[in-house]
Order: C-alpha cells, then structure tokens, then sequence
C-alpha cells in the first residue's frame, strides 16, 4: 500500500515475527528496529510493544516519568490500530538519546485529523467501550506526552504515527 | 497506608500475589482506561469495574500501587496473572464503586490526619 499522504509515502506494513531486532532500518545506523504486531479486534497483543519499550528504556536507565511518558504514547497506539484499524503494528527505535516509536496500520484511515484530535471525540464501537475503551482522549494523550508528533493518514489506506521521545529531558514532561 | 494495611481495614479480597507492602499515597477511581493514563498518580489505588488484562497495563505504566476489582465482579484469570507478574495486587470487593470509594476515601483522610 504505498501511497503518497501529506508527508509522503506510508510505509508498507512489515510482516515480522513479534519482537523480532532488525539492525539499521530505514537507512539509519546505529539503533535497534523492534517489530511488534497489532491485529484488529484483537486485543491478545495489546500492550506487548510497549511493556518491551517500558523495560528496554528502564535498562538504560532512562528517568522512570520519561518511560512512562513514551510507554502512554506507545499503549494508546497501539489500542488505537486493535480497536479502530484492521492490523497494523509497532515498532520503536532507540537511537542515542532520541526514541521513535511509530505505529502504523491498513486502515481505514483517518478522515478528519484535527476533529480526531479533539478530546472527546470517539468513533469506537460498543465492544471497546465495555473494555473502558473510547473516551476520545487517546490521541490528545499521545499529543501531551511526546515530545513531537505527526500523523499521517489517507482515507481508505492507513495510518501513521510517529512519536518522538527526547530520552534526555525530563524536564521536557508534559506531565508532572 | 500500604495496600495491606487498606486489605485488612476494608476487608478486600487479595486476588493475586501481588507487591502489597507498596505505599498509597492517594486514590483514583475510573473505567475510563485512557482517564487513567491521563489523570491517575503513581502510588495512587485504582478503584473501577474493568476486569480485563489492558487495567494491568494502566496499572503498570502508571505505578499504581493497587486495583480494587468493584461488585464482586469476576476477574479473568489471565488478569491476575499479568498483574501479579508485574507485581500490582489486584483486590475484590462486593460492594459498588461509590461506597468503595467513600470508604477509602475516609480511610486515607484519617490516616493523614494522623
Ligand atoms: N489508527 C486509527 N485508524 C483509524 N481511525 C483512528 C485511528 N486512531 C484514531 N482514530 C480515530 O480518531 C478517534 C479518536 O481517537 P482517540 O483520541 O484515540 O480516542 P478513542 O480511541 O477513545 O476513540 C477515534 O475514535 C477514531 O475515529
Ligand atoms: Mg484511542
């Protein structure tokens, strides 16, 4: 499903086994690329990538309110592709003191970003709700606690997020 | 307080194995999972209605000190489990989530005021 959305192509999505390394994706040397998996209605895998991330940052000795910074971000994703999208997956990326974490599905795709980023906002379906899911604050949640944060989805195809973390500033939080 | 202490002066039913020497130092009562993610404190007991294994995430990501399981509701196995391996005790108890929450309430007004 390449296709060219407001920040160029999506990427396609990479079939790997769950928490598989993969050494200097993307051209980038130097990090450690770690695929999680994410399937529609499916609610099994959820929170696997980021209670990976969670204890990675941890043996690097990363300040405890930045990992629980990063690991919202990451758990609000992912519950995002299990209850919205058809699949998807995570995977992050620590490189130096930078982490991106991005999670990226197969649609439907996202119609009305600033209306989505709108808290409150929720077009999840009754099953989710009964889970404590669809209040709407997900994405303004991963807004707050990351650092930077870009969405990129067509209508029909897929969704990107790519989450930005700076590891070093704790002073960065956005939440206390 | 420690979640113990709050076991034996509420008496809840401990569920797992659990880290119940861990200190509260406050409450937070939703079934809003991403609220909790949003407005719950580190330290803070959990009081809500959800029982499926996404609460012990919240719980972990947040440092939750404990979740209190309301109306006797059954709690899935695999709950437990995860809860206990991520060391947060999860406790049941009979009664709803507004008299739970009164009692936990007076409980730790009392102890601060100690
Ligand atoms: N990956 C996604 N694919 C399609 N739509 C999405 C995705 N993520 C979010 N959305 C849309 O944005 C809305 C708001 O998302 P969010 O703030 O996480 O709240 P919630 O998930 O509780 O509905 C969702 O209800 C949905 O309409
Ligand atoms: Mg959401």
């Amino acid at each position: 499903m390449a296709s060219s959305g407001k920040f160029g192509r999506i990427r396609p999505l990479t079939v790997m086994a769950q928490g598989d390394k993969k050494e200097g994706l993307d051209g980038k040397t130097g990090g450690q690329d770690i695929y999680f998996p994410l399937n529609g209605g499916d609610f099994s895998d959820a929170g696997a990538g980021s209670k990976s991330l969670r204890s990675e940052l941890a043996a690097l000795g990363v300040p405890a309110q930045v990992i629980r910074r990063a690991a919202i971000c990451a758990f609000e994703a992912e519950i995002n592709v299990i209850i919205h999208a058809v699949a998807g997956s995570l995977h992050y990326l620590i490189e130096g003191e930078t982490l991106t974490i991005t999670v990226t599905d197969m649609g439907p795709g996202i119609a009305d970003i600033g209306l989505a980023m709108k808290e409150g906002y929720t077009t999840a379906p009754d099953w989710a709700r009964e889970f404590g899911w669809g209040s709407g604050m997900g994405l303004p949640n991963i807004k707050k606690n990351a650092d930077a944060l870009v969405i990129d989805s067509v209508p029909g195809e897929g969704t990107t997020l790519e989450i930005t973390i700076n590891l070093a500033s704790p002073s960065n939080a956005r939440q206390e | 307080m420690t979640v113990q202490e709050l076991i034996g002066r509420l008496g809840l039913e401990l569920k797992n194995n659990g880290c119940v020497e861990a200190a509260i130092n406050g409450c937070y009562a939703s079934d809003m999972l991403s609220d909790v993610l949003a407005n719950g404190k580190e330290g803070n007991i959990w009081i809500t209605r959800q029982t499926h294994p996404n609460v012990v995430a919240v719980a972990a990501i947040k440092g939750l000190s404990g979740i209190i399981v309301t109306g006797g509701r059954q709690i899935e196995a695999e709950t437990l489990e995860k809860a206990a391996s991520e060391c947060i005790p999860v406790m049941s108890t009979p009664l709803q989530t507004y008299d739970m929450v009164g009692m936990v309430y007076n409980l730790l007004l009392k102890n601060e005021e100690r």
